[in-house]
């Protein structure tokens, strides 16, 4: 069959300017006419004259030959692409005319973004009723909304792990708090992992507070935070449990010698003085160490009452020195930690 | 008022006027923080405040400093979505300019918290249009005339703009349209960063 002209009773302009993407077909399939915005797409290539099924391949129907069954497709909603890139997919409408050819009119549906861009379209390419260009704008402006709301998420965001790290530091010393140490410990449980305790207590710090003011105790504390953090390595955990009272958390370690040799070199850099305001403090720290390979079934909380009994060892043999957890020490209670005199000498001028 | 309006006079104050400035208006308006969040709300009086601490520091009558407002968020380059969203109005300035009042709804579609003034456009005579918008809040009669003013030659149109004044609680502003075609305008692509 030739190339007919189309009986329609519009002017092709007014086609053009309301639907700028329509093809025209002979009843044949062989495109007859194309709107301006669809001739733009394929840039020198002429389509007038090419069988549609040369250009389109349509998305839909079990890979039949569809321009044996045009008549098939009219008034269903259709899904086509270019059969030579760039492979850009339109939404597509068939519809019979008069002439017994066929009207299909097109557009790029979803593919509009992308569409604009590959072609560089302007508002002009689109019918003035189509919301092409709103849905462009659309996505611009919720583009743009989006961003100052992931900014605000992110600050959000930022604020929350600050206050999250407040609420496990302790402020005075930068150091964990109890909070943090219990979820540290808790995990490693879980994990089955290999740990030590310390339990430290600073000696003779409460002799600092009493004759020299609580700002004497705090650069005191916040010296041994520092001596602490330096003498163990990134891992490891350093809590402040109470006034004097830390807690190390050694992991994946249960080298008693090593351990032992940690916790002398702390308490020798414990002993050296601190200096305020012209005055010297002295103090010096008891240590009672468990490691989780001395149990069977290690138990968080026991492993931390007998690191703490240790302790109290050391402090009852005279402070200044490191016990390791034996059960021994419980068979053998001690006298309560009230009963030990408190000394006095921390302070020299 | 909307966090965008508030978080636009910051960057403003900033971009125009330094770091040091826009500290100085946080101190005179006792905001009580350093920022604006764009995607939050305000009591209109915190804008206000704003406002008039601004042009006190700037030594600016507030109405001069809000059209201002509206040429940085037309010109500078840390606003640029803004200029390209208004350019989605239309082809031409007048194209634009006769789709003014669908702004607010537009605004509304992006960020439906964002209530912006109504406002309508008549044409007074060829080519000279009066923009009316709702004074309330007061002010964004000034903002609108420093947008224009930039989107007129962001088309490449010649525009003669007078703030009229208040009627009946309306802002009124005047637009003459003398040349369509004065100069050569910026180029818009539909698509982004092409």
């Amino acid at each position: 069959m030739g190339m007919c002209d189309p009986v329609v009773s519009m002017p092709p302009k007014i086609l053009d300017r309301l639907l700028p993407m329509h093809l025209l077909l002979d009843a044949a399939g062989v495109i007859t006419r194309v709107g301006p915005t669809l001739e733009k797409l394929r840039g020198d290539e002429t389509l007038t004259g090419q069988r549609l099924d040369d250009v389109f391949a349509l998305r839909r129907g079990g890979g039949k030959c569809w321009s044996a069954q045009l008549e098939d497709l009219v008034h269903s909603r259709l899904r086509l692409h270019f059969c030579r890139p760039p492979c850009t997919t339109f939404k597509g409408i068939l519809m019979p005319m008069p002439d017994g050819g066929y009207l299909l009119n097109l557009s790029f549906g979803i593919a509009v973004i992308d569409a604009v861009r590959e072609y560089r379209l302007t508002s002009s390419d689109f019918a003035p009723t189509d919301l092409a260009v709103e849905m462009l704008y659309l996505v611009e402006a919720n583009t743009a909304v989006l961003d100052e709301s992931k900014k605000l998420n992110m600050r959000l965001q930022g604020a929350r792990l600050a206050a999250e790290q407040q609420a496990s530091t302790d402020t005075l010393t930068g150091l964990k708090n109890r909070r943090a140490m219990d979820e540290v410990l808790a995990r490693m449980s879980f994990l089955n992992s290999s740990f030590a305790v310390m339990q430290l207590d600073l000696d003779f710090f409460k002799a600092v507070n009493d004759t020299m003011g609580h700002a004497a105790g705090d650069k005191v504390l916040q010296v041994v935070a520092q001596i602490l953090t330096n003498e163990t390595r990134m891992i490891d955990l350093v809590a402040r449990v109470g006034g004097d009272e830390f807690v190390l958390i050694f992991d994946q370690m249960d080298d008693v010698d090593q351990l032992v040799k940690i916790a002398e070199r702390i308490i020798a850099r414990l002993e050296e003085p601190v200096v305020f305001e012209g005055k010297t403090c002295i103090i010096s720290g008891s240590v009672g160490l468990a490691i989780s390979s001395f149990y069977d079934q290690p138990d968080v909380d026991k492993i931390l009452s007998d690191a703490d009994l240790a302790l109290y060892a050391s402090k009852h043999a005279g402070r200044a020195r490191v016990t390791i957890y034996s059960p021994e020490l419980r068979a053998n209670p001690l006298p309560e930690p009230s009963d030990l005199p408190e000394l006095t000498n921390a302070v020299s001028s | 008022m909307h966090g965008l309006v508030n978080r636009s006079i910051q960057c403003f104050i900033r971009d125009t006027y330094g770091m040091d400035t826009w500290q100085a208006v946080v101190q005179a308006a006792e905001l009580g923080f350093d920022n604006f969040e764009a995607m939050l709300s305000y009591e209109d009086s915190v804008t206000h405040q704003v406002i008039f601490a601004a042009a006190k520091i700037l030594d600016k009558p507030a109405h001069t400093m809000l059209e201002d407002i509206g040429t940085y968020l037309i010109c500078h380059k840390n606003v640029g979505y803004l200029r390209r969203l208004l350019r989605f109005g239309g082809d031409t300035f007048l194209e634009f300019l006769l789709s003014v009042d669908e702004l607010p709804d537009r605004a509304r579609l992006a960020v439906p918290e964002l209530k912006l003034p109504a406002l309508e456009l008549s044409e007074v005579s060829p080519g000279a249009f009066s923009l009316v918008m709702a004074a309330e809040p007061l002010g964004f009669g000034h903002v609108a005339m420093g947008i224009l003013r930039a989107m007129a030659d962001d088309y490449g149109a010649l525009v003669y703009l007078e703030y009229a004044g208040l009627q009946h609680g309306n802002e009124i502003v005047s637009v003459q349209l003398l040349e369509s075609s004065f100069a050569e305008g910026r180029t818009f692509d539909l698509a982004i960063g092409v």
